[in-house]
């Protein structure tokens, strides 16, 4: 095992980014996939240990101006069961719903699920639907720094993103959603629990008049990063939700999704699971 | 050498002051540093909840969780759920229902089950179903499982 050369359990930002900008830190919160991963050998620690679940502020989830703001480190069970969340995201309670166990629930925090930056993350998925933003803090010039990056252009492959060593994330904030909007997330796997999704898919816009418009679809564990499918939300955009579009946005969702064949399961049946929950989850969005 | 530090937490009602590797697991500590062998180690990657422990008033896997972390928190694991007045409800329930087949997913089972009953005093079989989702038996004993939870929630409430 790598040899660790210190421990920080910071309770300022201030301290996490500097200690963060003097580099080779190990990052965890939860630890939920940090211990499996260094266990495996498949990532090794920094010279620094950082646990950041003291840091005051960064859990935590709240309205600003029009906008919710999820601290880095709020649980996956903290947005499951938060009333803000149920009543403005429910597609975001739909996912933390269908997330692990509660066990992992209660350890799991949202930046770390989205910092892991697996195809497979599954609050992620939601996020990309509501359009949604992370936060990231860095220590520059003797200052504490921040910049904002759409979580679209965050990852740029399995477990890479934009993120640079030295920055943490801090949180994740988007728009309340308008009274119109409907959107619903659907994942599958052998069981239904504790399960790497083998594909999600989340679909969300507004339907007004029956027109479905600012469509965003997001597809989880059929490409290298999480997807937006600029295909299927072509296929729907300023057209009305039927069974036209519908036929239509599961032919692009075809042509959107480039998965592979790996342990859990082959290219082909991700490439037809991926069709059935597109047509699943606009269904139950034009049935409700 | 590995790096060690020293941290304070409450464990089953008692403070406790212990130094550990920074990298080791809650279950390591607990069963190799402090001897409480009741919560087993089985998967050793969160997919089987053998290792269950509540921290803070929450469970979670303590094969995940660095031991660390435990600084200035409060864990109960099974060692904890007895009083001097016997076992608490949710132990009960289990014995009389026949709950236990192997037993080795039985602490971690029970802590779940315990969590559970007191978060929600009015849950239903369905909803202790999906609570347990992280809990596997692999004698696959899971219908007097969901007995002994219904039995306990009923304890529980007459208890009140």
């Amino acid at each position: 095992m790598q040899e660790i050369k210190s421990y920080l359990a910071p309770r300022s930002l201030d301290e996490a980014v500097k200690a963060m900008a003097a580099g080779d830190v190990t990052v965890f919160c939860g630890g939920t996939d940090l211990t499996p991963q260094t266990d495996s050998g498949a990532k090794r620690y920094g010279a620094t240990l950082m646990n950041i679940r003291r840091i005051e502020g960064l859990s935590g989830i709240a309205e600003a101006g029009d906008s919710i703001r999820i601290g880095a480190a709020t649980t996956v069970t903290e947005v499951r069961r938060d009333p803000l969340i149920a009543r403005a995201a429910p597609i975001l309670a739909e996912a933390a719903e269908h997330f692990a166990s509660d066990q992992i629930r209660n350890a799991a925090s949202l930046g770390g699920n989205i910092c892991n930056a697996s195809p497979a993350g599954d609050m992620i998925n939601p996020l990309l639907v509501l359009d949604a933003a992370v936060e990231l803090a860095s220590w520059a010039d003797g200052a504490l720094r921040t910049r904002s990056v759409p979580l679209e252009n965050f990852f740029t492959g399995p477990r890479r993103h934009v993120k640079r060593p030295d920055e943490l994330l801090t949180a994740i904030v988007f728009r309340k959603p308008a009274t119109d909007f409907v959107g619903w997330f659907r994942k599958s796997g052998p069981r239904p629990a504790l399960e790497i999704s083998t594909v999600s898919v989340g679909i969300g816009g507004n339907l007004s008049d029956g027109v479905f418009r600012n469509v965003r679809v997001a597809m989880g564990s059929v490409a290298p990063t999480p997807l937006r499918a600029h295909g299927v939300e072509a296929a729907l955009e300023g057209r009305p939700l039927d069974a036209d579009s519908i036929r239509a946005a599961v032919a692009a969702a075809d042509a959107d999704a480039t998965p592979i064949d790996d342990v859990r399961a082959s290219a082909w049946y991700r490439k037809h699971l991926v069709k059935v929950f597109t047509e699943e989850v606009l269904n139950h969005v034009l049935g409700n | 050498m590995s790096l060690e530090t020293e941290i304070n937490f409450t464990l089953n009602g008692r403070p406790v002051t212990v130094r550990v590797p920074v990298a080791m697991k809650t279950l390591t500590m607990l069963r190799e540093v402090l001897g409480l062998t009741g919560t087993k180690y089985a998967c050793g990657e969160g997919e089987c909840g053998a290792c269950t422990v509540k921290v803070d008033g929450r469970t979670l896997n303590s094969c995940l969780m660095h031991a660390v972390d435990c600084d200035g928190r409060e864990l109960v694991t099974i060692e904890g759920l007895k009083s001097p007045a016997g076992m608490n409800p949710t132990q009960k329930a289990f014995v009389d229902h026949g709950a236990v087949q192997c037993g080795f997913c039985m602490p971690g089972m029970i802590i779940q089950a315990d969590y559970l009953t007191d978060d929600d005093p009015q849950l239903t079989r369905e909803q202790a179903q999906r609570g347990l989702e992280g809990n596997l038996c692999r004698c696959t004993g899971y219908t007097k499982v969901l007995d002994a939870v219904e039995a306990a929630v009923e304890a529980k409430r007459c208890g009140r």
